[in-house]
Formats: C-alpha cells, structure tokens, sequence
C-alpha cells in the first residue's frame, strides 16, 4: 500500500507539473513535448489503478497519434517561434484575474463535491472482488464493448470517419500547373483508340494519318 | 494520506481540469496551446470516469473512457485540419487577430 501512494503521488506531481508547462511554456514544441508527458503519467496512473486496456489505449491514441498530429501542425507552421508569453505582456494583464477566478472558482467547487461525497459502507469492496478475481480488465471491456455498446461503438467509428474525410476535405487544395493522373480517362479508354493493327505490305510502309 | 482512494484521484482530475481552464483563459498568442488546453480537460474527465468505474466495480466508465478517446482525437484532427486552413489564408494564428466575426 505504500509502494501504491509513492507511485500515485510521483505520477500525479509529474502530471500536474507538465500541465502547467503545457500552458505556460513559451515554445509551443515544448508545450507539445509536455502535453505528451502529462499523457504518458496518466496512463502510467490508469495501468497501477487496474485499467491497463485504458492506459494502453491511451499511451496508442494520444502520444501516437494526437500528439504527434499536434507536432506536425506546429512545426508545419513554423508557430514555435511565435513566444507564448501571456504571463509577462501588459495588454493581456486583465485576463489573467478572471481566468485565475474563473477557474479557482470551478476548483473549489470540485473539491467541495469530492469532499461533500458520502460512501455507503459496502460500496467499494464488493464489487470488486467480484470484478477483479475472474478475468482481466482487456477480457471484461471486450465482452462489454461488443455486446452491450456495440451500436454506440459502430457511431463512434462513423465519428472518426467523418472525421478523416472532414480534415481530408478542409486542407485539400488543388494545385495548378501540376501534371497528374486523370483516372476518368485512363478507366474509359478503349482498345480501338490506341492501338490498330495493320497489315503493312513490303515495300511500302505505312501512312499515319494525323 | 498514504491509503489512496477515490478522492485522491477525483482531486487530481479536478486539479488538471483547473489547468486546462486556466490555459484557455490566458493563452491569447497560439491557438493551437488552446486546443491542447482542450485535451487536458478531457484528459481530466477521462480521469474522473477511470476512478469511478474502478472504485464501484462498474466497466461503464472504462467503456465510455473510451469513446470521449475516439471523439478527442476526431476534434483533434478536425481542429488541426481548421487552423491549418485558417494559417493558410490568414498567415497568422495569433488569438487577438482572429477577430473578423467582431463577436
């Protein structure tokens, strides 16, 4: 149990720590790179708590995938030397109290839930000696995830197929004066208008006509 | 202090949800630090649901977990994919000059 709260509390400082990095560092890369670590402590986090698909799931999607998206966009913007300098320029001082009253605000009334939350007595250890003894975490998601939510599942496919052809869509651009494939004309050409044969005599060869 | 339960980890989401408002409200150079400001708070939320679909033993959490996933990373690249445009026509993404709605 000891070993349990050493790991939490490294994690959680590691995770807090980064994410105030990511708001408040001055180069947008090194925001990304601790977006990425923030990421990379959580699923640490959901793996010690029981949830190892989630943590894999997440380590897969997010640093795999989102975060490197966000990589690719800022450095293919050249942005990384546009300073992120909220803090210590004057013309953005007046939204630096309401975003800090703002958010302390929904801060305290978080911890005022968590604190306020009262526990029946047999809430926590039945349950889970029930859940945990019998398969794994990846093996009970799965059941679950095919049969019971298998048609929030199928939408959540067609989410991300939109998606891909909405980026697709919004950052197509077609260039000119550059020389492609027209598949329309490939598919519908026939045999008769490129190639004849012909009987050629000796002697006199052959009259192309264009 | 040393057993770690629910609270802990519901004081942690909070924590980071805190952080990703706080980047929303005063980041005004990049956007793209917004979007990212996004996804800490979604992180957070991810959080929340993890811890409690392991306390009360309920796969519910887990399983929606991981569908705020898929719809973060669909808004993700849809976001990206809107900032690229919007750095292609505009060549900047400074959050002050996006004012032409005058909203």
């Amino acid at each position: 149990m000891i070993a349990h709260s050493i790991f939490f509390y490294t994690f959680s400082i590691i995770a807090i720590v980064s994410a105030i990095m990511v708001t408040a560092s001055k180069n947008t890369v090194h925001s990304v790179f601790f977006l990425i670590l923030d990421f990379i402590s959580i699923s640490c986090l959901f793996i010690m708590i029981g949830a190892e698909f989630l943590g894999m799931i997440m380590l897969i999607v997010y640093v795999g995938a989102v975060a490197v998206l966000f990589l690719f966009v800022v450095m293919m913007l050249n942005v990384a030397q546009q300073k992120n300098q909220w803090f210590s320029s004057e013309e953005n001082s007046k939204h630096i109290p309401v975003g800090l009253i703002i958010s302390t605000l929904i801060f305290v009334e978080l911890i005022i839930v968590v604190g306020g939350w009262k526990y029946k007595p047999d809430l926590f250890d039945i349950n889970n000696s029930l859940e945990l003894a019998k398969v794994s975490n990846t093996h009970s998601l799965g059941q679950v995830l095919y049969t019971d939510y298998i048609h929030v599942f199928q939408i959540s496919g067609m989410i991300l197929l939109v998606a891909m052809i909405g980026a697709i869509v919004l950052t197509f651009r077609k260039r000119v004066g550059v020389k492609t494939q027209s598949y329309i004309k490939q598919i519908s050409r026939e045999r008769s208008d490129g190639v004849s044969v012909l009987n050629v005599e000796s002697n006199k060869g052959v009259k192309i006509d264009d | 202090m040393t057993e770690i339960g629910l609270g802990h980890y519901l004081t942690l989401g909070a924590i980071i949800f805190s952080i990703g408002i706080i980047g929303i409200f005063l980041n005004r150079k990049n956007i793209i630090v917004i979007l990212m400001s996004i996804e800490l708070i979604l992180l957070a939320v991810n959080i929340n649901l993890v811890s409690f679909s392991i306390f009360l033993g309920d796969l519910t959490g887990q399983v929606f977990t991981l569908f705020i996933l898929t719809v973060a990373a669909a808004e993700a690249a849809i976001g990206l994919a809107i900032i690229v445009v919007y750095f292609r026509n505009s060549g900047t993404i400074r959050v002050e000059h996006i004012d032409e709605l005058k909203g």
